[in-house]
């Protein structure tokens, strides 16, 4: 074996080792990592206790409502499964819209009510123009919501 | 074609000369080129309106800062099997544009995110890796500057570089492992692009433009640090005489 190949090997090697390192860190890591939590893993009490966290999914459709005499909202953030009702007082950004994606921080009242401190826009990663997604509209198959929160997820 | 005889110094500096105003020429026509079908061609997007067209910039950059990466530390892993001089003069000609083009898809992608999502930063698992790698960058060109022996710079930097590779497959598939709130890929290798075509051919030029701005400075990159290492050899004082320096 000359020296160049035996070098090959010990980075070819020091690679993988690292490699199956970085996913056993990952691995344990994985509740760390996550940006936001579904309703679904909500209702199966997957969320950090006593602390405020970020809820993500899609704004039920017809779901918005207007507070009277303030700047207050109401919608239902939805998986497609389970769904969680969200209160928020403030100003949503310009992409906000029922059918679409949401991520909102804040954390989980007694009542089962989450309480949004701040709320984000999730847009998918679909563009087109608006004629091609009114085809799309009138085919049934609304564009806008990202692609994990239109089916239910699968139990874990 | 001995490929062999331009991993000598010597023979790859006349190269590089030769193909830099050709990658130069290229990005110089594309640039305008993606520019005029991005603002002019392309359709307003339904959701987003006219803010989507920073996508052709962000995603050309992004795609840039990631294959960068792994042709420098591809070049790394080659110059610490074949102990080859230009290979480590490659990965530091590199590191640079990589590391500007990972700058401009953070700047980007932060103006994006204001108008679409809300927010110019979260610190989501796509956003905050995407942040890494400008620090891997950052940190290898900072590692090989610091250190005086040419050769152990080096291998140093290569060595940095090689386990910060594995920073690249997280940040592409971050948007698939974990929930973030960074949209998916448009663009699959598998799948057919979720973008229209005009769209489509806009990011394409921008992504070629790019491509060609990158070889074209890490070509004038690697014959500046040639001249640097090889100041003292016969072929560089005989390019003084001919009066080509």
């Amino acid at each position: 074996m000359k020296p160049r190949h035996r070098r090959m090997i010990w980075i070819a090697a020091g690679l993988g080792a690292l490699g199956v390192a970085t996913a056993l860190v990952l691995n344990a890591f994985q509740s760390n990592l996550v940006f936001f939590y579904t309703p679904t893993q909500i209702a199966n009490g997957e969320i950090p206790k006593s602390k405020s966290f970020r809820i993500g999914g899609m704004v039920e459709d017809k779901s918005l409502q207007r507070i009277p005499n303030s700047v207050g909202v109401t919608f239902v953030v939805t998986d497609s499964a389970k769904s969680v009702p969200v209160r928020f007082d403030g100003i949503l950004p310009d992409l906000f819209k029922e059918g679409r994606g949401v991520v909102a921080l804040g954390h989980l009242g007694a009542d089962g009510n989450f309480v949004a401190t701040d709320v984000l826009a999730k847009h998918d990663e679909n563009y087109m123009p608006p004629e091609a997604a009114e085809a799309m509209r009138l085919a049934g198959k609304p564009i806008g919501a990202p692609a994990q929160f239109q089916q239910a997820p699968s139990a874990k | 074609m001995n490929w062999f005889k331009y991993s000598s110094p010597a023979s790859f500096y006349p190269l590089a000369g030769k193909l830099r105003p050709w990658f130069l020429g290229a990005a110089t026509i594309l640039l305008p080129l993606s520019l005029y079908q991005g603002f002019f061609v392309a359709p307003t997007d339904a959701q987003q309106g006219e803010s989507y067209r920073i996508l052709f910039i962000h995603v050309a950059t992004s795609m840039l800062s990631m294959f960068l990466y792994l042709i420098m530390a591809a070049w790394c892993a080659f110059g610490l099997v074949f102990n080859t001089r230009l290979s480590a003069m490659m990965a530091q000609a590199i590191a640079p544009t990589g590391a500007w083009f990972t700058l401009i898809s953070l700047i980007s992608g932060s103006l994006w995110g204001k108008p679409t999502w809300g927010t110019y930063w979260v610190w989501d698992a796509r956003i905050t890796s995407e942040l890494i790698l400008l620090f891997l960058y950052l940190g290898f060109i900072a590692l090989t500057q610091a250190i005086d022996d040419v050769r152990r710079a080096d291998r140093a930097g290569a060595l940095l570089a090689l386990v910060g590779v594995i920073n690249v497959p997280i940040i592409y598939f971050s948007v698939r492992w974990w929930n973030t709130l960074h949209q998916g890929a448009s663009i699959t290798v598998t799948g057919a692009p979720k973008m229209a075509q005009a769209m489509l051919l806009a990011l394409l030029f921008m992504t070629l433009a790019c491509w060609a701005y990158a070889f074209a400075t890490a070509m004038q990159r690697v014959r500046c640090i040639i001249l640097e290492r090889e100041g003292d050899s016969g072929w560089v004082a005989d390019l003084k005489r001919q009066g080509a320096l």
